[in-house]
């Protein structure tokens, strides 16, 4: 049974290591922003979730303080990885790309990220100064 | 074999550390560099783990979660400036 444990913690630590380097390697070798953001958000963070869930065995087998945090902090990375990819999407959307290179959204909506209803910092800075 | 296992994931994790830093240095527009230290805490916390199982003791559960929660907070705060010009409307 140790034998058994011992393999399956020494197989989700490698498991976990390789899609870590994977992950962060392909946001120095993938060709452009939008591509970049798959692999941390996805590859990196399966990485660490197998890397925390080894730790979980580990405390839990070979350790007398076991817990339930590693628990916890996988399910906190699991849920936030895909809000950040969301952010950086958008802003890198705001940044570099123009309305008329973003694909035509339905006739009565916009895209959040350039709505035209928004004011422009400067008007907003001189509605602030009176 | 769960210490070479160990060494192994270390030094794949320290790997993409320096990945990331060379993508926080050498980028092409600043959401790169967000992401890459995005990925640096995401990293931070494995390597935090790992240690915690190097040496046998659970003292790092509280620093991994602490890095885990800052982490988030800052690259959503940054990516929401860079959007709104504003961290808090």
């Amino acid at each position: 049974m140790d034998m058994f444990l011992e393999i399956l913690i020494s197989a989700l630590l490698v498991i976990g290591g390789i899609f870590g380097a994977v992950g962060s390697y392909g946001l120095v070798k993938l060709p452009d922003p939008m591509t970049r953001l798959h692999a941390p958000t996805k590859a990196a963070t399966l990485g660490v979730g197998s890397v925390l869930f080894a730790s979980l065995l580990w405390f839990g087998f070979f350790s007398e303080q076991s817990s339930w945090h590693e628990l916890l902090i996988i399910l906190f990375i699991f849920l936030t990885a895909p809000i950040t990819g969301l952010m950086i999407a958008k802003s890198h959307i705001h940044r570099s790309w123009q309305w008329h290179e973003l694909p035509k959204p339905k006739p009565d909506e916009n895209w959040a990220t350039c709505a035209p209803d928004r004011e422009e910092p400067e008007a907003e800075h001189q509605k602030a100064m009176g | 074999m769960i210490d070479y296992a160990l060494y192994f994931a270390f030094a794949c994790f320290g790997l993409g550390q320096l990945f990331c830093l060379y993508r926080v240095v050498i980028a092409p527009g600043v959401s790169d560099r967000v992401l890459a230290l995005d990925t640096m805490t995401i990293n931070m916390i494995a390597l935090l783990t790992l240690f915690g199982i190097l040496h046998g003791t659970g003292m790092y559960f509280e620093a991994t979660l602490l890095f885990a929660m800052v982490g988030f907070v800052s690259t959503v705060s940054y990516a929401k400036f860079i959007l709104r010009g504003d961290v808090i409307e």
